[in-house]
């Protein structure tokens, strides 16, 4: 990050002791899932715990498969996050340079009241939104999960930040010389410049739809369900089986802790430049 | 590029269309989020006020009856919704609080000069990409009341067995536990985001002064950070308020506990819903919810403007 800059001070024994409990504590529940997922039910109710893989791990994930069908809800997921990525994406950018680059009659409205309704947790209008899903008869179908989350005012508040910062009016004047259209100009100037920010909002958006747990849970059911849905079943006793429940889990995790493994540093990198700005 | 290609194009030609989509474009970029915002967004919100007034069942989710203002009373006259609105309490205080100090105190050591700062900090932020019902599955393992690994580590240190799913403080603190673990290292981020934001002549010249280490911490670094711990105060109380998934998963009913003893607004609203199919019901409790978190966004403007005013 360009804001790293020589901290005043070196950390001493006691901040590497301090912060080395505290990523122990961060991390361990993570090993504790694979510990108990590659166990048997009896060894999860010994009286001394286990505190080491054993050797039941592929047997668990293929119960994990079988009995409540984590593979059909880990596709419905990709699919999911796949197409909202998309939409947030695409629609903040577009939003987000008219807001931080045009003049137009109720710019100053519109952009506040995307910002005002940031704050407000979308669970309130979960309710005229499900009546919404069973008149159009959506229940239980993908497309009741990807509607309502195809954009985001986050991701337009996100975008226009980046945009205000990383594109020069001069380069937009140059297009509107030039006699390029307005669709012109956003082609071709502004995505490749708003492409970094855009990455970053992506990695956000597809790991929030990812994780996304009360609007899936009310529009959806075990029948065709996402990850979250399938861990809600697994939650409310649907396998009775403890470590294959824990297979389940480690296997509805692992997508997004890939991601995490890969584009960790970028993804720090943006929820620390995104505080800086919001 | 290809853009320039048109520039040779008499002005007279060009200048009126400019005009036309100058003037039209910016509505154009905007209208694909403002027409599902609108859909999506603004309409449901401001429709459960509407619905909170009828009586609408899960069955016959299309039908709505008239009813006044009696799924407020209603509400006002159940135990149970207060006794959510006291859980929503005391869960919100007890995983905020502990939390945001815990972020507070990790950001300082992250600011410091580390080897291996990324892995830090990245380890710390795996817990945020972990989803609310994996997370509490694996936790609702760890407080297990006979076999789960806290009570055994507590038994190996000699002290009882708790019972983390009966008693009621100690259900409140394992819910508590999880929105902690999840939420503390991008909290953490977010601080030493503003800290590094903070001039670094500021501790020089502290140093110079002999502040210690505490004292530079407390006049420099949170006097610094104001802005950013506003933002986190905020945005963890709005999360506190409709918390819903850890107690929902926790033990997996909508109850929250044998006796309600965790059961949250968010939950409560659920129940209503979909375990008790009064829909209507559950819209009362959501703009009740909506209420709450305009109350509690003035509160917090309000001291973070008072403490700005007694600070010059």
């Amino acid at each position: 990050m360009k804001l790293a800059r020589r901290s005043p001070l070196r950390g001493g024994p006691l901040a590497y002791a301090v912060l080395a409990v505290a990523t122990l504590l961060a991390v361990f529940p993570f090993y504790w899932t694979l510990v108990a997922a590659s166990r048997s039910n009896a060894e999860l109710s010994a009286p001394t715990p286990a505190l080491t893989p054993g050797p039941n791990l592929f047997h668990n994930i293929g119960e994990a498969l079988a009995q409540a069908d984590i593979g059909g809800a880990l596709f419905n997921s990709l699919v999911v996050s796949s197409a909202v990525t998309a939409g947030v994406v695409l629609s903040s950018t577009l939003a987000g340079f008219a807001f931080a680059k045009l003049r137009f009659r109720g710019r100053g409205l519109l952009l506040a009241l995307t910002v005002g309704t940031m704050m407000i947790p979308p669970q309130l209008g979960v309710i005229p939104l499900f009546m919404v899903i069973v008149r159009l008869d959506l229940q239980n179908k993908l497309p009741a999960v990807i509607l309502p989350s195809l954009v985001s005012a986050f991701g337009v508040f996100f975008m226009r930040q980046f945009l205000l910062q990383a594109l020069p009016d001069e380069l937009i004047e140059a297009g509107r010389m030039d006699g390029a259209s307005a669709l012109r100009i956003f082609v071709s100037i502004v995505l490749p410049v708003a492409r970094p920010g855009m990455a970053v909002l992506a990695m956000l958006t597809f790991m929030a739809t990812w994780n996304d747990f009360f609007w899936p849970i009310v529009a959806l059911s075990s029948q065709n369900p996402t990850v979250q849905v399938a861990l809600k079943s697994l939650g409310q006793g649907y396998v009775p089986d403890q470590s294959i429940v824990m297979a389940g889990t480690l296997l509805g995790t692992l997508p997004v802790l890939v991601v995490f493994a890969l584009l960790g540093r970028q993804i720090v990198g943006g929820i620390m430049q995104g505080a800086v700005k919001g | 590029m290809a853009v320039s290609t048109s520039a040779r194009l008499p002005a007279a030609a060009t200048v009126p269309r400019r005009r036309r989509t100058g003037r039209l474009a910016p509505y154009g970029f905007v209208a694909p989020f403002f027409t599902l915002f609108a859909a999506f967004g603004l309409f449901p919100l401001l429709y459960t006020a509407y619905v909170s007034l009828h009586r609408v069942e899960l069955q016959t989710a299309d039908r709505m009856d008239w009813l006044g203002l009696q799924n407020y009373t209603r509400l006002l006259e159940d135990p149970f919704f207060w006794n959510a609105l006291r859980n929503t309490f005391t869960i919100g205080v007890l995983s905020t609080v502990p939390q945001l100090l815990m972020a507070l105190g990790l950001a300082h050591l992250l600011n410091y000069r580390l080897r291996g700062r990324t892995f830090f900090r990245v380890a710390m932020l795996m817990p945020y990409a972990t989803s609310v019902a994996a997370a509490t599955l694996v936790f609702a393992q760890l407080f297990g009341r006979d076999y789960g690994l806290i009570n055994w580590l507590l038994g190996s240190a000699g002290l009882g067995p708790v019972d983390w799913q009966a008693s009621t403080w100690a259900s409140q603190l394992g819910v508590s536990a999880i929105v902690t673990w999840r939420w503390t290292g991008y909290n953490a981020l977010i601080y030493l985001a503003g800290m590094q934001a903070v001039p670094g002549e500021l501790y020089e010249s502290a140093a110079v002064d002999g502040a210690s280490r505490w004292q530079q911490f407390r006049h420099i670094t949170v006097p610094g950070l104001r802005p950013t711990i506003v933002f986190t105060v905020v945005v963890s109380t709005i999360g506190a308020t409709q918390l819903f998934g850890e107690p929902l998963l926790y033990e997996g009913n909508a109850g929250g506990g044998i006796s309600h003893q965790y059961q949250t607004l968010g939950l409560y609203l659920y129940e209503q819903g979909w375990s008790f199919f009064h829909l209507g019901r559950a819209a009362a409790v959501a703009w009740v919810m909506f209420l709450l978190i305009v109350v509690l966004a003035l509160v917090n403007a309000a001291v973070a403007a008072r403490r700005n005013r007694t600070d010059r």
